[in-house]
């Protein structure tokens, strides 16, 4: 099998991982997006744990440590969306921008 | 072209549009649905790649646990059911320029890379193999990673506990 088709594959879904996380206003669709970027990097470490024939399997290895990353960091981020949500009733991102600079025009 | 040149492209075109679907679909509980498409192809991929023991891993995690979690998430937050609006914010031809961008500078350098690599699928992936190889030479890691799931669960549980964030109830 060619190396190519994972290693295209996996930048295909990165970038896709990346237009959810700028593009999106609900939080749990940007942790979605996240998940994306997790296993385009997965599909690489697999690929290049094949294509190198590795006696250890560090590549697959790796990628069991990131799964379980994954599960980790899914589970504090919607905990974190959880309590925004119980204080501010919403979970749209662009409203929350309570520590954000205020404008320019507005400071002087 | 071998045969597993052909099914892991139909993996890979059915993983690229269900993850295109999961980033632009107006309905976030399709959304959730969509990604288990994804990670079902994913999970072929990784089947085609003889990694067994990763594609079930990801079977079990991905689509058992974490889809289940996001679900739960949008049901807590009161997402509607239906399609909404405003789903996607301001700046989405941006993204989608960045997003785009991302994408073909990464595919251009990995084919100029890789174009001419071959991957000899010959030997069989199974748990047996990676189960020695997690348990002898990357058994620390796997420890520490036992630890760092344990802080994860004490720190989700004490960021949902009611009390927090109401200043002063305590």
């Amino acid at each position: 099998m060619h190396l190519a088709l994972p290693v295209v594959l996996a930048a295909l879904l990165f970038g896709i991982g990346v237009y959810g996380v700028l593009a999106r206003r609900n939080a749990v669709l940007v942790l979605m997006a996240v998940e994306l970027m997790l296993n385009a990097v997965n599909i690489n470490l697999v690929a290049f744990d094949v294509w190198l024939r590795d006696t250890v399997h560090a590549g697959q290895s790796l990628t069991l440590f990131v799964i379980a990353l994954a599960a980790a960091e899914v589970g504090i981020g919607l905990a974190i969306v959880l309590q925004v949500y119980r204080l501010r009733t919403t979970v749209a991102i662009d409203d929350l921008d309570q520590l954000a600079e205020p404008p320019q025009e507005a400071k002087r | 072209m071998t045969a597993q040149d052909v099914v892991f492209a139909l993996l890979g075109v059915i993983a690229i549009g269900s993850a295109l679907l999961v980033v632009t679909t107006r309905n976030v509980v399709r959304a959730a649905l969509w990604l288990v498409v994804t990670f079902g192809a994913v999970a072929g991929c990784y089947l085609v790649l003889t990694a067994e023991l990763v594609a079930w891993v990801q079977v079990l995690i991905y689509v058992g646990a974490i889809v289940v979690l996001l679900l739960f998430g949008v049901m807590l937050t009161r997402a509607p059911i239906g399609p909404m609006n405003q789903v996607d914010s301001g700046n989405r031809p941006v993204a989608m320029l960045i997003g785009s961008a991302t994408a073909a500078t990464l595919v251009t350098l990995v084919l100029q890379a890789f174009r001419s690599a071959f991957v000899h699928l010959d030997r069989p992936g199974t748990a047996g193999v990676l189960g020695a190889a997690v348990f002898r030479t990357w058994v620390l890691p796997f420890e520490l990673l036992s630890v760092l799931l344990l802080a994860a669960l004490v720190g989700a549980i004490t960021l949902t506990r009611p009390s927090v964030g109401t200043a002063g109830s305590r």
